[in-house]
């Protein structure tokens, strides 16, 4: 068999594989920015001297945050099983692997917005306490608009990370090209599919880091 | 009309307790230009940064066109605030937003329509000077231009009051006389009460109509600019007039001179000139200038001459006399004995 055919005859799988990926990263993408955004937000508005302050919930969002953040995925991924079966009905398959990759993601995204708000001069954001907006204006008009490119930057940093992570879902049932690529690859030793989908990650990775780069450039007035 | 009544602000750590602030009550009247000056630490900033209470007060009340902003609710603090601008020493626009959005963002957090913003917004760029600006990014702005900008955010909801945290002193010489030159112009034709805190003595001489001095979180000294100009009481405050009204003279130049040397202070109308002339005219001794300079302070002239006076002891003796007669200050700081 040659190298074309045999490439040929894994692109149906490779196909649905890399639909099953870019689903369940696409859902937990959403899931992070949709619950993580707000999150990192309020951690870093509860911080001393900002308008939220508030050191007990600080705290015990901080707390929760490094908790989720400390288990490494893998174990996440079976301690969440039960979560998974009772939100999505199943515990294999792209769908059920949204769950733990996103209950992954959030927290760390949370801290790259964090992080990433942590960065805006705080003397912009006095003067737009001085001229009397409201907390809520504030964070849509100024804190976010600053921030946004270390958080197109944090998502590029989350698609990839999710990329790598969805691989580890895949060996518990959860489909996507990780998965296919340790079926084939390392459980049948098929070199040309383990290198092929390798090959295939390598040039989504890029392609990811490229356009985040490009647009966190394109909305960086600084 | 600014009422700062018994204000103390402390910052409380886990180690230690400063005192920024410490008792300080001062009147600011209405449409006043008013500057507090003092060294880095003296507590200026902090009680600037008091006034719309981007710092709450540990203790006492800041009322302002008889509202205390202390006992106010958060969403009344913010109405108030929108009638207090602020502009600051390294700016603060958001880098994210044109200059056009920068000031419009003031108007939106007052609640304006659209239309409103849109108007108002090109009113005020005009006002600054900044009309072909209104597009470009902060980034692509001077120094000058951002602080210009700064100042049409400040002024966008019609403040009574205007804060100045160091506006200037981020700015090169030529920028800063363009600025204050703006503020002068703001202050005269809108009436906006004008607070200003600066360590530039210039400033406060080129644009103050009272001056406070502050060492330590207290209010060391007070009065109108010409009065702290002309008599300074404090050391401290001594030292900031000698930033403007510099008169060192070479000591090789004090120590070959034959004369007496006297140094004469004269404000408002009593024209140094004259004094010196007419001294010469009437004495036998001969005049020398060795330094001199007049500022104009408020349009008052004040003035300070450094004099050598040459002749018999006698005449000179009298001479003096004259002078002081005439002169609200004569220092002799070399007398010839023999």
């Amino acid at each position: 068999m040659s190298l074309i055919e045999s490439i040929v005859n894994i692109l149906p799988d490779l196909n649905k594989a890399f639909i099953e990926t870019i689903y369940m990263v696409g859902i937990s993408l959403a899931i992070a920015l949709l619950i993580g955004l707000p999150l990192g937000v309020l951690l870093f508005t509860t911080t001393r001297n900002l308008f939220f302050e508030n050191s007990v919930v600080n705290r015990s969002l901080g707390f929760a945050v490094n908790i989720v953040r400390s288990i490494p995925f893998i174990i996440l991924l079976v301690a969440l099983l039960p979560l998974t079966n009772l939100l999505t009905g199943s515990t294999i398959g792209p769908k059920a692997a949204s769950v733990s990759l996103s209950v992954s993601a959030i927290p760390f995204f949370a801290r790259i917005v964090e992080s990433a708000l942590r960065e805006i001069d705080k003397g912009v954001i006095e003067a737009a306490i001085a001229v009397g907006a409201t907390p809520w204006m504030i964070i849509k008009d100024v804190l976010l608009p600053e921030a946004r490119p270390g958080i197109i930057q944090g998502l590029t940093l989350t698609t990839i990370s999710l990329i790598g992570y969805s691989a580890m879902a895949g060996t518990i049932g959860g489909g996507g090209i990780g998965d296919l690529a340790i079926r084939y690859g390392y459980y049948r030793y098929d070199n040309t599919v383990m290198i092929t989908t390798i090959v295939v990650l390598i040039c989504l990775v890029q392609i990811i880091q490229m356009v985040g780069d490009k647009v966190s450039y394109l909305v960086n007035k600084r | 009309m600014i009422e700062i009544r018994s204000v103390r602000k402390e910052y409380i750590s886990k180690k230690n307790r400063v005192i920024g602030v410490d008792n300080v009550s001062l009147t600011i009247q209405k449409g006043e230009v008013y500057g507090i000056v003092g060294y880095s630490g003296a507590g200026k900033s902090s009680l600037l940064r008091c006034l719309n209470l981007l710092e709450r007060p540990t203790g006492g009340n800041i009322i302002i066109d008889g509202i205390d902003l202390t006992t106010l609710s958060s969403k009344e603090l913010r109405k108030q605030r929108q009638k207090i601008g602020m502009i600051f020493q390294h700016f603060s626009l958001v880098s994210s937003k044109t200059v056009f959005e920068n000031v419009a963002f003031a108007l939106k957090a007052a609640h304006q329509s659209k239309a409103a913003i849109r108007s108002r917004v090109l009113e005020l760029l005009e006002i600054v000077g900044l009309s072909d600006k209104k597009d470009a990014y902060p980034a692509q702005l001077s120094g000058g231009q951002k602080q210009r900008v700064g100042i049409a955010r400040a002024l966008a909801n019609d403040p009574t009051v205007l804060l100045c945290d160091e506006a200037t002193s981020a700015l090169d010489p030529t920028t800063t006389k363009a600025i204050l030159q703006l503020l002068k112009k703001i202050s005269r034709e809108l009436g906006i009460t004008i607070v200003l805190i600066t360590h530039e003595m210039e400033v406060v001489k080129e644009l103050c109509h009272r001056v406070a001095v502050m060492q330590d979180g207290r209010v060391i000294e007070e009065g109108s600019v010409y009065e702290i100009f002309s008599q300074p009481k404090k050391e401290l405050t001594k030292q900031f007039i000698s930033s403007v009204l510099d008169f060192e003279l070479p000591t090789h130049l004090v120590e070959e001179s034959k004369g007496t040397i006297i140094k004469i202070q004269f404000e408002g109308q009593t024209a140094g000139e004259s004094i010196l002339s007419d001294t010469l005219q009437s004495h036998s001794v001969k005049g020398n200038i060795l330094h001199g300079k007049i500022e104009y302070i408020q349009d008052i002239p004040f003035g300070i001459l450094i004099i050598e006076l040459i002749g018999e002891a006698e005449q000179i003796h009298s001479a003096l006399e004259y002078i002081k007669s005439r002169s609200s200050s004569v220092e002799v700081l070399k007398h010839v004995t023999d």
